[in-house]
C-alpha cells in the first residue's frame, strides 16, 4: 500500500497480496537486567536474518538495565513486520529467565501460547513472592515448560549460560533448523574461544533434553 | 548487503555511508548508541571519522557546526532534554545556515523510560523554523540519513533528525547502501553569516523566513510523507514517524481509510487539507506530543473533526503501542494491562558494591544531626538514592541543577545546604553553578561522586577524569576544603568526619568522593586510578 516509485528509497512498502499462509512468531524474552537476555535476542535475530526472514526486535537500554526488570520483543516473520512491539494477547511464546518475570509480561500471551521459564528465582527485592504460588500460577497455564536452566547451566560448565539453555528449551517452537542455531551460539561465542563455545552448544542441548521432562 | 542494526545503529551506519566527517554528542539514553557504534567502525579508527563525547550537547553542537563550517558532513547526537542544553546554538545556526551538511539528531523519550519528561523535539524544529525528519523503522532511519545531508545542503540549513525510544533501541533488519565520499574542506565564502552581529543577522533571520516556502514545498513533495487514499471516507488518518506501524499492525492487508504517512516536516500542507476535504474525520497517530494535531485542530473546538491525544481518543501521554492505536481505531475495547498480581515491582537498583551506596550511608549518618530536606543532587546513577532504601537525596531536576539549587537554599538561610553530583555531570554543567557560588562565597558543601565515568549510559569516558581537584582548585574553592574521600565501608567513620567538618565550613566547600564504577572492565579502572592521582584527604 505504501509504495515509492524512488528506486533508492525503501520507504514502507508493502504491496497488496492475499496472504495465504504466513510464518510469524512473536517472543517475549524477560528477566532482569544483566541475566543475558540481550545475548537470547542476538541468537534469535541472527537465526532470522540467516534464514531470510524478516525481524523486528525491541530492547531495554539505561537505567533499567541496573538490577530492573528487562524484556525484549522479538518478532520473526516471512512477511514485513510493522509495529516494534507485541500486541497484547499475541505472544507466541513468552521466554523468561525468571519465574516472576515471566508473569509479568502474561497480558501479551496468545491463548495458545507458550509459557517458558527458568525456574530460579533472582531475589533483588525484599517482597519477591512466594515461589511455589509462583509455579502453581504458571502451571496453570497448559503450554508452560519449566526447566532448571542453573542447574543445567552448570552441568555444561558455568551457571551463566543458563540464557543459552533457554534457548534449548524453546528450540523446537522456533522456525529454526537445529544446525543453524548451533551455528549461530558458536559464532557469537567465537571470540572467547573453543572451550567457552562448546559449553555454550552443550548448555543449549540441555536444554533441549530438558524439554522432554518439563 | 542486509545486516540487523539497532535503530540507533540505523542511523549511525547511515550517516556514515552518507560520507560523514565527524560526529559529536552526550551520552544520554536513548540516543548513546549512535556515537558508540561510530566510534567502534574501522573509519573512525583509523582517523577517517572523526567521533567524540563532547562535554555536554551544546558543545557537541557547536563542534559539529564547526566542521560543517568547514564544509564537511556533521552530526551531533543527544537525547530530547539534552537539545534544552544546546537550545542556544540549535536556534541561533538555524540563522547562520550551514556549509557542510549538518543533521541533528535527537532521541525523544515517550513514556519516560529514563527521563524527566517527554517533551517532542519537533517543536524545537518548528521553533527554529528548520526541516525535521522523523523516521519510521530502522530501514527509514538508515536511507533518510543521507537524504538529511543532501537536504541539508540543499537548504543550507541544519536538518532536525528526531527518534524516539522505541525506534532507537529495536533492531530490524537493514539494507545497506555502498558509502560515499567525505567532502572536501571547503570553506565559507560569505563569513558574515556566521557572524550574527543585529546588522548580519536581521539579514539571515529574513532570509530564514523566507527559505519557509521553499521548505514547505520541498516536505509537499518529499518521497517520505505518503498519501494514500482509502475507499472508506468516515475516518481519514494521519500517522507520524514510528505510529504507520501500530496503523499498519492492525490493519496488515490493507487500511480501508485515507491515511497520510509523514516523516518529512514542515507539515505537508496540501496533503493535510486533501484529507480534510475527502474524509469526515481525522484521527491523529503521533508518538509524543499532540504536535500535528494542535496544528490542524480547530482552537475552538466547535469543528470536531480532528481527534487525537487533545481529545482523549489516544491517552495524553505515554508512548503509542499496537493496542492503543487498535483502542483508538474501535478494534478492542480497553487498553489497560492486567499483570497477575502475584508479580511485585522490580525498580532498577544501584549495582552491588557501588561506591554510590557508601557514600549514600554516610550521609544517612550525618542526615538526622543537620536536618532533613537539604541534599541537592542531579542527573546520574546516583539519582537512584532518592529512593528506598536510601533515600537520600532530595532533589533532580536537571543537568547541574544541584549546586545552583543548594547555593540558593543557603541564601535563603537552608544550612548547611549540600550538593551531591556525578563527576562527568559536574563537568557537563556544574562548573559554572561551582563558580557562581565561589564568586559569592556561599556556604554550600558540594559532593562530587565521582566513578569516572558517565556511568548510567554505559560507563562512557568521563572529561572530568583525573581533573576533578584541579577544576575546583581553579575555579576558586579554597584548597584546604577540597578534600578526597574513598566512598568504602572501612573508611565511612572517617568520611563521616571530612563531610560534617566541611558541612561547619561558612564558605564552598568541595568533597570528591572518589572510586571507580564497579561495571567498568579492570582496564578502564585501571586508567581511572592512573589518572586520579591525588591522595585521599586521611
Amino acid at each position: 500500500m505504501f509504495k515509492v516509485d524512488t528506486s533508492t528509497s525503501s520507504v514502507t512498502k508493502v504491496e497488496n497480496y492475499q496472504i495465504t499462509k504466513r510464518m510469524k512468531k512473536d517472543i517475549i524474552i524477560s528477566g532482569v537486567g544483566g541475566q543475558g537476555i540481550l545475548t537470547i535476542s542476538a541468537v534469535l535475530d541472527t537465526a532470522a536474518l540467516e534464514s531470510g526472514f524478516n525481524v523486528k526486535q525491541s530492547e531495554v537500554h539505561g537505567m533499567s538495565q541496573r538490577g530492573g526488570a528487562v524484556q525484549s520483543h522479538v518478532r520473526i516473520s516471512d512477511q514485513p513486520v510493522y509495529s516494534d512491539l507485541i500486541p497484547k494477547g499475541k505472544a507466541d511464546i513468552i521466554l523468561s529467565v525468571e519465574p516472576m518475570e515471566l508473569l509479568r509480561y502474561l497480558p501479551y500471551l496468545h491463548p495458545d501460547g507458550y509459557l517458558v521459564t527458568d525456574i530460579n528465582p533472582f531475589k533483588n527485592i525484599t517482597n519477591y513472592p512466594d515461589e511455589n504460588a509462583l509455579k502453581t500460577q504458571i502451571e496453570q497455564f497448559p503450554n508452560h515448560r519449566i526447566i532448571d536452566a542453573r542447574t543445567l547451566a552448570k552441568r555444561a560448565g558455568n551457571f551463566r549460560a543458563a540464557n543459552i539453555v533457554m534457548i534449548g528449551a524453546v528450540a523446537d517452537l522456533l522456525p529454526f533448523d537445529d544446525d543453524l542455531l548451533k551455528k549461530v551460539i558458536a559464532n557469537l561465542f567465537q571470540r572467547k574461544g573453543d572451550r567457552i563455545v562448546q559449553m555454550n552448544l552443550d548448555a543449549y542441548e540441555l536444554g533441549k533434553s530438558a524439554i522432554l521432562v518439563s | 548487503m542486509q545486516k540487523i542494526l539497532l535503530g540507533n545503529e540505523a542511523i549511525a551506519q547511515g550517516a556514515i555511508d552518507a560520507g560523514l566527517s565527524g560526529a559529536y554528542g552526550y551520552p544520554g539514553t536513548p540516543s548513546t548508541e549512535i556515537i558508540e557504534y561510530i566510534t567502534a567502525q574501522p573509519e573512525t579508527k583509523s582517523g577517517k571519522i572523526k567521533a567524540h563525547w563532547s562535554t555536554n550537547e551544546k558543545v557537541a553542537m557547536e563542534e559539529a557546526l564547526g566542521m560543517s563550517y568547514a564544509g564537511k558532513r556533521a552530526m551531533v547526537t543527544m537525547k530530547h532534554v539534552g537539545l534544552n542544553v544546546a537550545a542556544d546554538a540549535f536556534i541561533n545556526m538555524a540563522i547562520s545556515g550551514i556549509n557542510g551538511g549538518l543533521v541533528v539528531v535527537v532521541a525523544d523519550d515517550p513514556s519516560q523510560h529514563s527521563s524527566q519528561n517527554e517533551q517532542d523535539s519537533r517543536f524545537y524544529g518548528k521553533f527554529a523554523m528548520l526541516p525535521i525528519l522523523e523516521p519510521s523503522n530502522q530501514q527509514e532511519a538508515y536511507d533518510m540519513m543521507s537524504y538529511a545531508f543532501e537536504l541539508s545542503e540543499k537548504t543550507k540549513l541544519p536538518v532536525l533528525f528526531r527518534s524516539v525510544t522505541r525506534l532507537s533501541h529495536s533492531r530490524a533488519n537493514v539494507k545497506l547502501k555502498d558509502q560515499q565520499e567525505q567532502n572536501p574542506l571547503n570553506l565559507v565564502e560569505d563569513t558574515k553569516r556566521f557572524a550574527l552581529i543585529p546588522s548580519f543577522a536581521k539579514i539571515q533571520y529574513r532570509g530564514l523566513i523566507e527559505k519557509q516556502k521553499e521548505l514547505e514545498k520541498i516536505a509537499e513533495t518529499s518521497p517520505w510523507n505518503i498519501y494514500k487514499e482509502g475507499t472508506d471516507k468516515s475516518l481519514g488518518i494521519i500517522a507520524s514517524g514510528i505510529a504507520i506501524n501500530y496503523l499498519l499492525e492492525n490493519f496488515p492487508n490493507d487500511v480501508p481509510y485515507d491515511v497520510l504517512k509523514v516523516s518529512h516536516y514542515p507539515l505537508p500542507k496540501e496533503q493535510v487539507r486533501k484529507m480534510f476535504d475527502r474524509v469526515d474525520k481525522i484521527l491523529v497517530l503521533e508518538d509524543g506530543y499532540p504536535f500535528i494535531e494542535e496544528m490542524i485542530s480547530d482552537y475552538l473546538g466547535r469543528e470536531q473533526k480532528v481527534t487525537g491525544r487533545l481529545t482523549g481518543a489516544i491517552p495524553r501521554t505515554g508512548e503509542l503501542n499496537p493496542n492503543i492505536v487498535a483502542y483508538a481505531l474501535g478494534l478492542e475495547d480497553k487498553i489497560d494491562e492486567e499483570i497477575p498480581k502475584i508479580v511485585a515491582g522490580r525498580p532498577p537498583q544501584l549495582c552491588p558494591g557501588c561506591g554510590h551506596i557508601d557514600l549514600y550511608e554516610e550521609l544517612n549518618d550525618i542526615i538526622p544531626e543537620i536536618g532533613d530536606n537539604r541534599v541537592f543532587s542531579d542527573i546520574g546513577c546516583y539519582s537512584l538514592g532518592v529512593l528506598e532504601p536510601y533515600d537520600s537525596i532530595d532533589t533532580l531536576i536537571d543537568m547541574g541543577a544541584s549546586i545552583p539549587m543548594a547555593k540558593g537554599a543557603a541564601d535563603a538561610g537552608l544550612l548547611p545546604a549540600i550538593a551531591v553530583i556525578g563527576d562527568s555531570t559536574f563537568t557537563h554543567s556544574g562548573m559554572t553553578g561551582l563558580l557562581s557560588a565561589v564568586w559569592d562565597n556561599s556556604p554550600i558543601t558540594v559532593i562530587i561522586s565521582d566513578n569516572s565515568a558517565v556511568a548510567m549510559t554505559g560507563a562512557q569516558p568521563s572529561a572530568a577524569m583525573g581533573r576533578l581537584y584541579d577544576i575546583a582548585k581553579g575555579l576558586g574553592v579554597p584548597e584546604e576544603h577540597i578534600k578526597i574521600i574513598i566512598p568504602l565501608k572501612k573508611y565511612h567513620d572517617k568520611n563521616i568526619d571530612i563531610i560534617k567538618k566541611e558541612l561547619d565550613y561558612q564558605g564552598v566547600s568541595l568533597i570528591i568522593a572518589q572510586r571507580p564504577c564497579v561495571t567498568m572492565s579492570n582496564d578502564k579502572k585501571e586508567l581511572a586510578r592512573q589518572f586520579n592521582t591525588f591522595e585521599p584527604s586521611y
